[in-house]
């Protein structure tokens, strides 16, 4: 047998192994399969097409209460109840309607709402615009209407692709750092390591068996992104695959580099938690990263994550080829390249 | 470099030291494992026992010494050794989720030549598990599934550390079979224990260390003649009413019962038993006068002279072979499993 072709057989009997184990443990295949479509779901329900919700008023019952409430109803803006004094401070009070109107006898109305609520300063300024406009006055400036709904402006669109990026960063960190560390601290890789198995090839059965999982966790997510929210990569399929493939093979060697020396999957744990938690809030995954102060930005978008998040965004929603993210495929390549010499120097095998 | 003199011992170490900071695990360690001899190092707990097998399975690095595998080192031909060696750990958990049979075709896949999975299960005699995970094993059954992964790869020399710790007697006298077929197939053995009926049972010779050294080498029998004696005779006494500290009691600390037992105005009987004919040593323990003398029948009765002229009343009396055990307590002092 040529060494090529023992390599070959070991590297393929490792990754099997691997892949067993992982389907066979219930929770894995949980946030294999059924994490991905559930949160899809759970965000289909978020952010389903529905009408803009109407402002709720209360008009204080009185002589002209009636003529308020009529007048108010015109439009779909709002929503307007006629209520006794009383019971309309305490619907107030508990924001069961957004603003209390009280008609006064000189025929000039009072709106009473909380100052601090949009929702509330809001339905006051749609009050009034639908009384002014019953009232008969005119506008001094003439104003239409665009409103947005555009595959590729919606919150959605943004998330989506955060969302992947978090994942592809999850699967690597736990999916390579804490099995690692699980088997380390059982004493299965002084084991293996006691046969004519080359480490190189072992650690290259994790990058593998990272790719093939990849293979299964990412369509169900792009067709439920498509059937739910229409949204499918715009960008070349080929720079998408690049993409995906980089970062998954990021933070796979990342968390091989995290279980380098961890004696237990505890301290994994802890270091995968301690490294997550500033990406999840500064690599642009739930809100843009362009929301820090300008002089930060820069070392932000230095994060891998960051990296990732914009180069899925660039390719997904704005159609972007390979050339286009090269700035970040290259920040990409550097925390590689990083990851993995630091994995190969402080690897204990013991 | 691939030359093998065949008279090349399959394990030979000289002054062999390994240092863990201050702590020095192995204290200069001499050992010689001949081709198709089981070799058993026995030693109680953190004697450097498992130090020693790791830093010949090439696990380990030594800081001084020289080891050597059938004539070769672990720094030139690690690779043509790990296709030699089987390595059972003292404890590993293989992969919870994968069958017996899933794990032996791991550990079969790294090896260039082997044994079928289905030879190396039947050798381990597991063959009826072959589907059930590694999970639902019993302990028995899962450390010869660890021993079948060591068997898989056909090896000439086996390492095996504490095999049977923990394990019931049926599930021991398995894997002592798995180990004599083993032998009986040509192959080397080294095993570490602390158990010296499985050191008499399986080895040829065996090493007794302690603090990192060898205390004595040899075959069981030979280290049972160098008591000078064959014979053991254990006599456990009844509580004298006037000594109050000298009743017995089994499961104290040996250090406790030793104070008590020189607080209890036996001098005088020590003196005489140490002085009867035929006896070699005398040690006691937990209320009980434990005697190694050349041959019972000729030590006896001066022996039941001795007790009954200190108006002593013997509860109990048992005789058996001196065994390794007795050797090992005849040497360190102390008990095996302390």
């Amino acid at each position: 047998m040529s060494d090529r072709t023992r390599r070959v057989r070991a590297i393929r009997a490792l990754v099997t192994a691997h892949l067993r184990a992982s389907y066979r443990e219930p929770g894995g295949l949980f946030w294999t399969y059924g994490f991905p479509i559930i949160m899809s779901l759970v965000l289909g329900l978020a952010f389903r097409a529905r009408a803009p919700e109407p402002a709720r008023i209360a008009v204080a019952e009185g002589p002209r209460a009636a003529w308020v409430v009529e007048k108010l109803s015109g439009g779909r803006d709002v929503v307007a109840t006629a209520t006794p004094l009383a019971r309309a401070e305490n619907d107030l009070r508990v924001g069961k309607v957004d603003a209390l109107l009280l008609p006064e006898a000189d025929g000039s109305v009072t709106y009473r709402f909380d100052e601090t609520r949009a929702e509330a300063r809001l339905a006051r300024a749609l009050a009034d615009r639908e009384l002014q406009r019953a009232a008969g006055a005119t506008p001094a400036v003439r104003s239409k209407d665009e409103l947005v709904t555009e595959i590729g402006a919606r919150y959605i669109d943004f998330l989506l692709p955060g969302l992947l990026g978090l994942s592809l960063m999850s699967t690597g960190f736990w999916g390579i750092g804490f099995s690692l560390a699980d088997m380390r601290g059982k004493k299965l890789l002084k084991r293996i390591v006691a046969t004519p198995m080359r480490r190189s090839d072992f650690l290259a059965s994790f990058l593998i068996v990272r790719v093939v999982l990849l293979g299964i966790e990412l369509p169900p997510l792009l067709v439920f992104a498509r059937l739910l929210f229409s949204i499918s990569v715009r960008g070349s399929p080929v720079a998408f695959l690049v993409v995906v493939l980089l970062g998954s093979l990021l933070f796979a060697t990342m968390g091989l580099a995290l279980a380098s020396r961890a004696e237990n999957p505890q301290i994994v744990s802890g270091l995968i938690n301690v490294l997550s938690f500033p990406m999840y809030l500064c690599s642009g995954v739930f809100f843009s990263a362009a929301r820090f102060p300008e002089r930060v930005q820069p070392v932000l978008r230095l994060l891998p994550l960051s990296a990732l998040n914009e180069a899925l965004r660039a390719v997904m929603i704005d159609g972007a080829g390979l050339h286009d993210i090269a700035r970040q495929l290259a920040v990409m390549g550097v925390w590689l390249g990083l990851s993995f010499a630091l994995a190969v120097r402080l690897f204990k095998w013991r | 470099m691939v030359h093998t003199s065949s008279d090349s011992p399959a394990v030979l170490t000289t002054g062999l030291v390994k240092v863990f900071g201050e702590n020095l695990a192995v204290a200069g360690l001499d050992l010689r494992v001949e081709r198709g001899e089981c070799f058993g190092l026995l030693g109680p707990n953190g004697a450097g026992k498992t130090t020693t097998v790791e830093i010949l399975e090439g696990l380990l690095e030594a800081t001084g010494g020289v080891v050597q595998l059938f004539g070769k080192t672990w720094e030139r031909d690690a690779h043509w050794l790990r296709e030699r060696v089987g390595v059972s750990l003292q404890t590993t958990h293989l992969q919870e989720k994968l069958t017996v049979r899933e794990t032996i075709e791991l550990f079969h896949a790294f090896f260039l030549e082997g044994r079928t999975v289905a030879e190396t299960m039947d050798l381990v005699r597991l063959t009826e598990k072959a589907d059930a995970r590694y999970e639902t094993l019993s302990g028995g059954q899962k450390q010869r599934v660890a021993v079948a992964c060591a068997l898989v790869g056909k090896p000439d020399l086996l390492f095996l550390d504490e095999p049977t710790t923990g394990l019931d007697p049926q599930s021991r006298r398995a894997l002592w079979d798995v180990v004599t077929t083993f032998k009986a197939g040509g192959g080397s053995v080294l095993l570490t224990t602390h158990y010296m009926d499985e050191a008499e049972k399986l080895c040829d010779r065996v090493a007794v260390i302690d603090h990192g050294k060898v205390i004595a080498c040899g075959t069981p029998n030979e280290l049972i003649d160098s008591l000078g004696a064959k014979e053991v005779v254990e006599v456990r006494l009844e509580p004298r009413a006037d000594a109050s500290g000298a009743s017995p009691r089994p499961s104290e600390a040996e250090a406790n019962a030793e104070a008590e037992a020189n607080a209890d105005g036996r001098d005088a009987l020590r003196a005489t038993l140490r002085a009867t004919q035929g006896v070699v040593s005398l040690r006691e323990g937990a209320g009980v006068f434990t005697l190694t003398v050349t041959q019972i029948h000729a030590a006896l009765p001066g022996l039941l002279a001795a007790f009954e002229a200190h108006g002593e009343r013997i509860a109990s009396l048992g005789t058996h072979r001196a065994t390794l055990e007795d050797v090992f307590i005849e040497l360190t002092g102390r008990q095996l499993r302390e």
